[in-house]
């Protein structure tokens, strides 16, 4: 009985995710479609939790729903396309162009060939492959990784190099968004009910965060749900009016983007002096240098978020007098 | 097995939709879903390997994985939305 109940949920799930992701692309109003995508983010979240994964399920709410959805909805502002009211009729945007049918046909095909290849693959490999898998090997050596949480320790010790290469992917999709141009336009103050909402939620939100980052590394947590909750309360901050978002200004701003990768890196090279392979914790030292990493890589990882919500450039990037020194204005007002 | 298998399956359906939805779609809005879509399905795919039944405990590498791709995906998605403003902001110029 328990099993029906159990293969109904999955087949309930798996049903809600497809009609989702399918209504997500096919939906004529973009803004539709991006509330569809943050939908469908939060059941695959329950899907992840299903699968006995909720490191990733945390995740999946919190950065694939949560600040994906914030993004794309920040972008849909300055989409032309949104702007009509969806109740008149749609007009021939360039956005409702189909490709021809025979094209169309064609592509649906190869897709499909794709999707059938991969399943034989797949089955193939479920079949074949060790029923164990990596875990045993993870869970014999995990006492000397300094945590107990299975993923923090894949995450922050036995895969430690995936992990700094992905803070320094961060910080290079950071770099180019501040490249691309300034800041989008901020919000309007909050009325007195959102500014009121937003100072009983940030407070709430940064001690959630903070204790993901301190819980995740004996239960579900860590640094990048913490970090995504950080950047969570950025944009409700900005969302109230605040065009900064919270953020520090000038070189404190910097130091905090370059906080992950930097200490990551240090601790790494201080290692590498001290006679020990590259991010080869001491056991007896993992504990506390995996905590240090965890908790730049937070504020890291909140702020580059913030940023990303931000848009582009802003204005507090550069310090007081930097800004002083660029802006021609400043300038030719000086005696 | 058959809980893998049928996540497994979900995730290649999504992945095969997402793929289509990346090629076909006209507007950079639409294209960032549907590969947003795709990446979903292949985490779906990971996690369902990682899977081992009700009771054992699941394999933490490819949950890693995923999770390492969430934050990528993420980022990729905010840089692709800032190219798309810039270019519309160079068009506009014309």
């Amino acid at each position: 009985m328990d099993g029906i109940a159990l293969i109904l949920l999955d087949a309930l799930l798996i049903l809600v995710l497809l009609g989702l992701a399918w209504a997500t692309l096919e939906s004529r109003d973009p803004r539709r479609g991006v509330v569809l995508f943050i939908a469908f983010g939060l059941v695959l979240a329950l899907v992840w939790a299903r699968l006995a994964a909720p490191d990733v399920a945390l995740a999946e709410a919190a950065i694939g729903a949560g600040l994906s959805g914030a993004l794309l909805l920040a972008a849909l502002r300055d989409e032309p396309e949104a702007g009509h009211d969806p109740s008149e009729p749609e007009p021939a945007t360039p956005a409702r162009r189909r490709l021809p049918s025979l094209t169309n046909w064609a592509l649906g095909l190869l897709c499909l060939g794709l999707g059938l290849v991969v399943t034989w693959a797949f089955v193939d490999a479920l079949s074949v492959a060790d029923p164990e898998r990596l875990a045993g090997q993870v869970m014999a050596r995990i006492v000397e990784s300094g945590v107990s949480n299975p993923v923090t320790a894949v995450l922050l010790n036995f895969r430690g190099y995936d992990t700094l290469l992905e803070l320094a992917v961060l910080l290079a999709a950071l770099l180019g968004i501040l490249a691309l141009g300034p800041e989008r336009g901020g919000y309007a103050p909050a009325g007195p009910v959102l500014a009121g909402l937003a100072g009983w939620l940030i407070p709430g939100l940064i001690l959630t965060g903070g204790y993901l980052l301190w819980v995740g590394a004996h239960a579900p947590g860590g640094a990048f749900q913490a970090g995504a909750i950080l950047a969570a309360a950025a944009v409700i901050r900005r969302l109230a009016g605040d065009r900064a978002a919270g953020l520090p200004q000038g070189l404190a701003l910097r130091a905090l983007s370059l906080a992950g990768v930097a200490v990551f890196l240090g601790v790494g090279l201080a290692l590498l002096v001290a006679g020990r392979p590259f991010l080869g914790f001491p056991p007896t030292w993992a504990g506390t240098l995996i905590l240090a990493i965890e908790s730049a890589a937070t504020l890291a990882i909140g702020a580059t978020l913030a940023l990303a919500f931000v848009g582009g450039r802003p204005a507090a990037w550069d310090s007081p007098q930097q800004r002083r020194a660029l802006d021609p204005t400043q300038v030719r007002n000086q005696p | 097995m058959t809980t893998a298998l049928l996540y497994g399956l979900a995730g290649i359906g999504l992945a095969v939709l997402g793929l289509r939805g990346s090629l076909a779609q006209v507007s950079l809005l639409r294209r960032l879903l549907a590969l947003n879509l795709m990446g979903s399905g292949v985490f779906l795919m990971l996690g369902a390997v990682a899977y081992r039944g009700p009771g054992l405990p699941p394999d933490p590498v490819p949950q890693a994985l995923v999770l390492t791709g969430i934050v990528v995906a993420v980022s990729a998605t905010a840089l692709a939305l800032a190219l798309g403003r810039r270019l519309r902001e160079t068009q506009d110029h014309d």
